[in-house]
């Protein structure tokens, strides 16, 4: 993996107004390949209407996004994952009626050939949920199973892994362990760096600092809809952190000038 | 849950283990049923009464069979026994004169248009299956009484009776097309991407339409396959009865929402199956030819099927409630 300068999206100014409250007012952030960036703040401080218009789920009034420096429109969940873009929900957003294939190609079966192209071809997408869950190293026995007869974690990996399938270039997660015990919060942030280390870009919401410390590369703060500003984790502190949450205004960054891209690990 | 390991390949949605509780229980069922009829009436275990009672089942299958996917994907649909109705006077006037494949077309196509403006007002409108549903309902009804402006139509053609009155060696042919049916959509909900999505939509509609899946397309599908199903029965229906006029499908609403119940499919919509309203209906046959044969009043006759549905759906609350969950 080389080492990537320019980001691979780019959100810019980007604006939210839900009835007459305010949820965006012209947010600006950039993700790099092969970093793990956290978005951190208050309640009601935009996190999760911004990664909403990056995922399609919601349509920004004004800004623009660029992708891979080429303006993008994303109007709907399909166009992110079209780009590469990935969304794993704070709800996980899987279909707890169905098994662990069924939901890793939800809304992309793979069907056989034409002229059977509405037939499901259980068994080749079975096999490759094995050889993914093998991958990267998540441990779920039997995946013909249910999934919601699963544990918090192993549904976490699931809907995270559904993602790589489908060789995401970015991967935006919205409190992805919110819902689980010490052990598999340890699980899903190594699940997390994993694919970091295999090129990707993260975006993570999290309301944990230590984890956010512990497992992530740049930190990006924000408050009632704006942007207070952007750190890497080795140029600041927790303190300097829940100053940003709390108080919504930023000393000038340490390491002066845009923020640059982390050299890769290994 | 051990089951699904030995399930063969494929059959791999919401079937195994709710399924273990709901088959063994209604098999249970059945066997009491058949026991206690068996021992109270000698008519019972006849050869014409078995076929009397194989007959109605099927025909109660034909007409909860759409609305068993409808049902599997969270949604009701209120308007089968109306549309087939409708679907029943249009077809039988055009075979009365003779054009019997025209009107078999009729019935199809009247129903798939009845199937397809409720899923259009649900999906595209935005309005709550159950209102969607129930509007549809008064206008086919509607429909039905005008166009037939009060009158029966009788005696069909032998030819195209068949399919509702024939026998294929000992076999009745309307038994034959249910179980040609209920492979057919098992199938379909099994091992294509409409029934993937039927089930993905039932589960987690929100998750469904975040993975992409085109969840209107696929709701307007299924509801216009529930109103072609109920046209199809209705072709079954005037065939064994003989005759149609506009009041034929008033009374097969409830019973047709009570074999999906018997047959274990959650209202809540992603656990359940064709095959166990096809179980659902031949309780449903049974009880009701059971109590006919026992000289039950009719004003108790309903109470009593009321009371059976009632209980099949607390049993699968109680005895299955850790595999059904919450939502």
């Amino acid at each position: 993996m080389t080492e990537t300068k320019a980001p691979i999206v780019s959100m810019r100014g980007i604006t939210k107004a839900y009835g007459g409250v305010q949820a965006l007012k012209g947010v600006d952030l950039d993700i790099y390949l092969g970093e793990v960036h956290a978005l951190v703040g208050d309640n009601a401080a935009g996190k999760s209407s911004l990664i909403k218009t990056l995922a399609g789920a919601v349509r920004p009034d004004a800004g623009t996004i660029t992708f891979e420096g080429r303006e993008v429109r994303i109007e709907d969940p399909r166009d992110a994952k079209a780009l590469g873009i990935e969304t794993v929900y704070q709800d996980l957003a899987l279909a707890d009626n169905l098994d662990v294939p069924a939901n890793v190609f939800l809304g992309r079966e793979i069907t056989r050939r034409p002229p059977f192209g509405w037939f499901l071809d259980n068994r080749a997408m079975e096999e490759r949920a094995r050889g993914l869950l093998a991958r990267l190293k998540i441990n779920i026995p039997n995946v013909r199973l249910k999934v919601r007869a699963m544990s918090g974690g192993q549904r976490q990996s699931i809907a995270i892994a559904r993602c790589v399938c489908f060789n995401a270039r970015v991967i935006i997660l919205d409190e992805p362990t919110a819902a689980l015990g010490v052990q598999e919060t340890g699980k899903v942030y190594a699940l997390i760096r994993e694919m970091r280390d295999q090129g990707c870009g993260v975006l993570l919401i999290s309301h944990n600092l230590n984890h956010v410390f512990e497992n992530c590369d740049r930190i990006t703060v924000m408050k009632t809809g704006s942007l207070v500003g952007s750190r890497r984790v080795e140029e600041t502190t927790q303190d300097e952190v829940v100053k940003m949450i709390v108080s919504g205004t930023a000393d000038p960054p340490r390491a002066a000038g845009r923020p640059q891209p982390l050299a890769q690990p290994g | 849950m051990r089951a699904s390991a030995a399930s063969p390949h494929g059959g791999l949605t919401a079937k195994v283990d709710h399924t273990l509780f709901v088959v063994v229980s209604r098999l249970v069922a059945i066997i009491a049923i058949v026991t206690v009829l068996a021992i109270a009436s000698p008519h019972f275990l006849t050869w014409g009464n078995l076929v009397n009672v194989s007959r109605q089942a099927s025909l109660q299958f034909l007409i909860a069979s759409g609305l068993t996917i409808v049902v599997l994907t969270g949604g009701i649909d209120l308007a089968i026994g109306a549309i087939l109705g409708l679907a029943a006077c249009l077809s039988a006037s055009l075979i009365v004169q003779g054009h019997v494949f025209w009107g078999i077309v009729s019935a199809l196509a009247s129903g798939l248009a009845c199937g397809t403006v409720s899923g259009t007002l649900i999906t595209y409108g935005r309005i709550p299956a159950f209102i969607a549903t129930y509007g549809m309902l008064w206008i086919a009804h509607g429909l039905g009484y005008v166009f037939m402006e009060g009158e029966v139509i009788y005696g069909l053609p032998d030819a195209f009776r068949f399919i509702g009155a024939g026998f294929v060696g000992p076999v009745p042919v309307p038994v034959i097309v249910a179980v040609a049916l209920l492979v057919a959509l098992h199938v379909m909900l099994h091992r294509t991407v409409l029934g993937r999505a039927i089930y993905a939509i039932g589960g987690n509609p929100a998750a469904a339409r975040l993975s992409g899946m085109p969840v209107r397309r696929r709701l307007i599908a299924v509801y216009a396959l529930s109103g072609m199903l109920a046209g199809f029965a209705a072709l079954v229906a005037i065939a064994r009865v003989n005759a149609a006029d506009s009041s034929l499908g008033e009374d097969l609403l409830l019973p047709a929402i009570a074999a999906v119940c018997l047959g274990g499919t959650s209202l809540f919509g992603g656990v359940g199956g064709i095959a166990g309203t096809a179980i659902g209906s031949l309780i449903l046959a049974l009880v009701v030819n059971g109590m006919n044969l026992l000289g039950v009043e009719t004003f108790w006759q309903n109470g009593v099927m009321g009371a059976i549905i009632l209980a099949s759906v607390l049993a699968d609350q109680l005895g299955g409630s850790r595999l059904i969950g919450k939502r």
